[in-house]
């Protein structure tokens, strides 16, 4: 079981430039994916396509195969491909449904939708919360929440569906440096604790780098690198691609540089 | 204990709060009194129509002990209510019983007296909605029509609705405050206001063009289009009490209505 993506080719409406060329890759049961790339890279149109919501809801042209535990996702119902595979965007406000007037309800709007029985849906709503750490926030109103606190309601109502692989463009992007600190540690425990397969698009690559096993690098729409998050994300070429590699990177690149390196490869062993 | 039957397992903070008897009444059928109200207040020709609502209006208001509350949606029906004195006051067509001369303007009986009926139309109204608004939760209205299998398309629509005007009215604030950091002047006299909407306009009304879009994606990627109805939350009192009260004020109005269109209630002031 797994979502996969074989050579996938996808245009825009009205576009003959593809937003995206020959893209093949697998999402495993409980496997972190981290995506990297320069604005315009196709990261965006990658998660759209992951999650079934391209071409099916925003229309366009899709050559190859995307398929969810073996369901087309060209062929599928949107609303029986987000029990499969949820999706987290930039922005929390657009994400939620405006229509809740507590975390509790809008954590519940998802599985309502699916017309569960209320036990389920108590019991999925509670689950979410408790998942990420946020069920004090239950009785909050959606609309005053701080900017982190609104990304983890709107990451737990997308878990509340139960889907078996989450995509999250940006999750971090509009959030402080605290809030991004409180998104972070939520999908580092949700990797640990939830089988889920996670497709995780982040500019931030200290973040990446806690918490995926594999990355790929993402040029013009096309792959140009895919390896385990270790190795991609110090590939010396990153830079040259538009992506900052993370600071441990960095750290151990200038410390080579100013010859250093056996001084601070001493300081993290501990050994003098 | 919540006015709504508690369902099992449901946090309490879900559940409806109750206050005073008006309050506690089932959600459609305050929906199907305030409806009532501000249809008879227009439909319903003369003075009996607004006076009649006004007093029904009071009454309720007084029970659902709303007072003061009730002061802002006064006072937003200020400009409209006064452009209506004025208009028919001053320019009513072919009124020719003058109350006085003012020197090019002359005020008539005629005039003034639609203005009043209209004002009181146009008061009764937001009264009206001012009652409902104030005595019933939005989402608790939506919540009780998706019960009785109203299209979630529709209940979506009222209630984001309700709850997208602060989020508009917030990002109508953050666009001044970057335009006005950048040297548009929008305080001051009125042109100079309306000129500092000019700009205001294009991202607001793209920003949110581009918000409904994102919106739209994240219903999908919740379900928002699968079959069948959704699971309520809540269960109001809706006895056969009630079930005759919204039948009795519906068919009641459509009744008034009618009489009122044929010429039968002509007889009233």
């Amino acid at each position: 079981m797994a979502l996969t993506m074989t050579g996938v080719t996808y245009r825009y409406a009205g576009t003959t430039q593809p937003a995206l060329a020959d893209i093949t890759l697998e999402i495993e049961s409980g496997m972190v994916l981290g995506v990297v790339g320069a604005n315009e890279a196709g990261k965006s149109t990658l998660c759209l396509l992951a999650a079934g919501l391209a071409p099916a809801t925003i229309g366009g042209r899709i050559e190859g195969r995307v398929e969810i535990d073996g369901l087309s996702t060209v062929a599928t119902r949107p609303s029986v491909l987000a029990q499969r595979c949820g999706i987290l965007f930039q922005n929390a406000e657009t994400q939620l449904s405006g229509t809740a007037a507590t975390v509790w309800e809008e954590v519940a709007f998802g599985p309502r939708n699916l017309s569960l029985s209320l036990s389920e849906i108590v019991e999925r709503t509670d689950w979410a919360l408790d998942i990420l750490g946020i069920e004090t926030l239950g009785p909050r109103e959606p609309g005053r929440l701080s900017g982190g606190q609104a990304q983890l309601v709107a990451l737990a109502a997308v878990l509340a569906m139960r889907p078996a692989y989450v995509v999250l463009d940006e999750p971090t992007s509009q959030l402080d440096p605290q809030g991004t600190q409180l998104v972070g540690s939520a999908l580092q425990r949700l990797a640990q604790e939830t089988g889920s397969g996670m497709l995780v698009v982040e500019h931030k690559t200290d973040l990446l780098a806690s918490i995926a096993e594999r990355c790929i690098v993402l040029v013009d729409g096309r792959v140009v690198t895919d390896g385990s998050a270790a190795q991609v994300l110090a590939d010396p070429r990153l830079e040259e691609w538009g992506i900052e590699p993370p600071a441990a990177v960095r750290i151990g690149r200038a410390a080579e540089a100013a010859g250093l390196q056996d001084l601070l490869l001493s300081a993290v062993s501990g050994r003098p | 204990m919540g006015s709504g039957s508690a369902r099992a397992g449901l946090p309490e903070f879900v559940q409806p709060l109750p206050i005073g008897p008006y309050r506690s009444l089932n959600p459609t059928t305050k929906g199907v009194i305030a409806v009532s109200e501000a249809l008879i207040a227009f439909a319903v020709r003369g003075w009996t129509g607004p006076l009649a609502v006004l007093a029904a209006l009071v009454l309720t208001a007084a029970v659902a002990r709303l007072g003061r509350s009730l002061l802002p949606f006064l006072i937003a029906t200020v400009p409209l209510t006064a452009s209506i004195l004025l208009v028919n006051t001053f320019l009513f067509p072919g009124a020719t019983d003058r109350i006085v001369s003012i020197g090019p303007f002359t005020p008539t009986w005629t005039g003034l007296t639609a203005a009043v009926q209209a004002t009181l139309r146009v008061v009764a109204f937001a009264m009206s909605v001012a009652v409902l608004v104030l005595t019933t939760r939005p989402d608790e209205l939506v919540a009780d029509l998706e019960r009785r299998g109203a299209p979630r398309g529709v209940t979506f629509v009222i209630g984001a609705t309700v709850r997208t005007i602060p989020r508009v009215v917030q990002r109508a604030r953050e666009i001044t405050e970057a335009q006005r950091a950048r040297g548009l002047d929008t305080e001051g006299r009125v042109w100079r206001r309306v000129r500092g909407i000019l700009p205001l306009a294009a991202p607001l009304v793209f920003g949110s063009l581009n918000e409904v879009e994102e919106q739209t994606m994240a219903l999908e990627a919740r379900a928002f289009s699968a079959r069948g109805h959704r699971t309520p939350l809540r269960l109001f009192p809706d006895g056969a009490g009630q079930r005759g009260l919204r039948w009795s004020v519906a068919l009641g109005t459509a009744l008034v209505i009618v009489l009122s269109i044929a010429g039968t209630l002509a007889f009233l002031p």
